[in-house]
């Protein structure tokens, strides 16, 4: 049995490990289209603030890891995927053949499309290579522009920070984190960030980029224009699908859904992790697949996902047939040392009810939603003691029972309504 | 055969002296805020929980790290932070579903129990026997691992 797996991200790695444990026999290979060893992208931040040197952020240490698990790294690109021969087209011009497909390409960052967007000095902060650059340009001192106060941008904007550069940052939405946190908790981070000298511009779009003896000139659709020798541009990211288009022979597909490989937001991919092609398919960032709290389909371009997903492909890729059931979106962030945390539905679930409890001069937040007896979705601003046994509550539907009262009038009882939910029989 | 603490929170009462054990041993300091086992108490102090990590096979908080900064201890089985290794990213921390691998600001790090390298200082220092380091076949840690897992659901996915 020959694997191919398209990309060298945390998915790919985990698949890679998981298929060499069951199925010792095969011939494993990954395919990565950057030159240094397999990384972790969400490492990048620190090394931008000086915590580790690139080797911290590899993804395994120890010099021979792949060739001890006789995994192959090839350093290839792919630019498409033949289904009916089960063939995946390099960069080269070659092709490598496979019985069993695994894609993960992950997520490739996305620009606005403004003028002076792809001018010198304007970064994005997704690769080591990119991490260089951001590196040289911030310097201490330097005026830096942030575009973009989403997840990856909050991350990006500590490890700024920390380079000691003048930070401006620039979002479009009326809030900073507008995808992880609601209203109180993004203005609880904004005045943070605020008093820790950032200053931050919601409900503010860039229109332009003018380069000009070596600086920037941003031009925004509110207030003055900004003067920046770096931009750093965090405006999102998309799954990499573009190298399925215009490839493959499967008749009667078109645009997105070339190479019999369906996509919808990312590829779309069953409870096995299976594509809508025989034998491929695909985990991480790039993968549409089952949702833990809505049932459908999202992509959840996060850490556990990827690894949750490359195992439980390898798992079914290898034979051992596995039910996947479903990823629960949810992110932790450090903001300038104020950490915050989401999970599932935070927002709400239809027909449920909400317990929150806000301490204003301490920073600290926590917001409960629940439908009937159960956690459906948390957020939290200053937890950093026994966070994950929200993910738990959410994620074993644990009945709270008499303790739902309690949560109603003080949600910060969440750890005793864990423990007592969860350990009674032990006791 | 591995061993592992075996929690009878019966016994417990509330007198700290785990909390104060474990901060000493990997901090230097009686520190039970530093300590990375806790006594929860209900009704006013009335029953109380010690609680820390169980060293799940399934072991969420080290596939999830980005950095392999988790490993696992062959000799007593625990899954461990390299301290050295971890970027302080805490995923960790919201990957676990039992809330036992925690953030510290004061480190930038992550910390765990670490069973105290085979002689957790918690066992050691409890003086009703509510905390034990026993035999990992004991029947009745298997039956709180059974209890765990059919709490947690489906192990590892």
């Amino acid at each position: 049995m020959k694997h191919v797996i398209i990309g060298a991200g945390p998915a790919g790695v985990v698949a890679a490990e998981t298929l060499r444990r069951i199925d010792p026999s095969s011939r494993i290979v990954i395919l990565g289209d950057e030159p240094e060893p397999p990384y972790s992208r969400m490492a990048i931040p620190y090394l931008l603030a000086d915590n580790v040197g690139e080797s911290g952020t590899y993804l395994r240490h120890g010099d021979a890891h792949f060739e001890t698990l006789d995994v192959e790294v090839r350093q290839a690109r792919a630019t498409g995927v033949d289904t009916a021969k089960k063939s995946v087209a390099l960069g080269d011009g070659g092709a490598i053949d496979y019985d069993r497909l695994l894609i993960a390409t992950g997520a490739c960052p996305i620009k606005p499309p403004i003028e002076g967007i792809d001018s010198e000095g304007v970064e994005n902060c997704w690769t080591l290579a990119d991490a260089r650059r951001v590196l040289a340009g911030a310097q201490p001192g330097s005026r830096v522009v942030l575009m973009g106060a989403g997840f990856i941008g909050c991350i990006v904007l500590e490890a700024l920070a920390a380079r000691g550069v003048e930070l401006v940052v620039v979002e479009m939405a009326d809030r900073m984190l507008p995808r992880m946190m609601d209203e109180t908790g993004g203005a609880m981070i904004a005045r943070w960030c605020a008093s820790r000298g950032v200053t931050v511009r919601t409900a503010t779009r860039v229109t332009g980029i003018a380069r000009a003896g070596g600086k920037l000139t941003l031009a925004t659709d509110s207030g003055d224009p900004i003067e920046a020798d770096l931009v750093v541009c965090a405006t999102g990211v998309s799954p990499n699908t573009g190298f399925l288009a215009g490839t493959g022979s499967a008749a009667g597909t078109s645009g997105a859904a070339s190479a019999g490989i369906e996509c919808g937001d990312g590829i779309l991919v069953d409870h096995r992790l299976c594509t809508s092609a025989e034998d491929v398919y695909a985990a991480g960032d790039v993968a549409q697949g089952p949702d833990f709290s809505t049932g459908r389909q999202e992509v959840h371009a996060i850490q556990p996902t990827a690894v949750e997903h490359g195992r439980i492909a390898a798992l079914n890729m290898a034979g051992a047939e596995t039910p996947f059931r479903g990823s629960l979106s949810m992110n932790v962030l450090n903001t300038l040392g104020l950490v915050s945390s989401s999970f599932g539905l935070w927002m709400g679930a239809e027909g449920g009810e909400r317990s929150t409890a806000v301490d204003e001069t301490r920073s600290r937040y926590l917001r409960l939603e629940f439908e009937d007896d159960r956690i459906v979705g948390a957020l939290a601003l200053g937890l950093t003691q026994h966070v994950g046994v929200l993910r738990g509550l959410i994620q074993t539907r644990v009945r709270l029972g008499a303790w739902m009262e309690k949560l109603r009038t003080d949600p910060t009882l969440v750890m005793n309504a864990y423990l007592e939910c969860t350990q009674g029989e032990a006791r | 055969m591995h061993k592992a603490l075996l929690i009878d929170p019966h016994k417990c009462t509330s007198c700290m002296q785990c909390e104060l054990a474990c901060s000493f041993e990997h901090t230097g300091a009686f520190n039970p805020a530093r300590s990375r086992i806790k006594i929860f108490e209900f009704e006013h102090g009335a029953r109380s929980i010690p609680y820390t990590c169980t060293q799940c096979e399934e072991a969420w908080c080290l596939h999830a790290c980005p950095v392999e900064a988790i490993t696992v201890n062959l000799a007593t089985g625990a899954k461990e932070v390299d301290a050295n290794v971890c970027v302080g990213c805490k995923v960790c921390t919201i990957a676990c579903p039992f809330g036992t691998i925690n953030y510290s600001a004061d480190t930038g790090k992550v910390v765990k129990c670490d069973l105290c390298g085979g002689n957790p200082q918690c066992a050691e220092a409890c003086p009703t026997g509510a905390i034990t380091y026993v035999d990992a076949s004991w029947t009745g840690l298997a039956r709180m691992q059974a209890s765990a897992v059919a709490a947690h659901g489906q192990p590892g996915a």
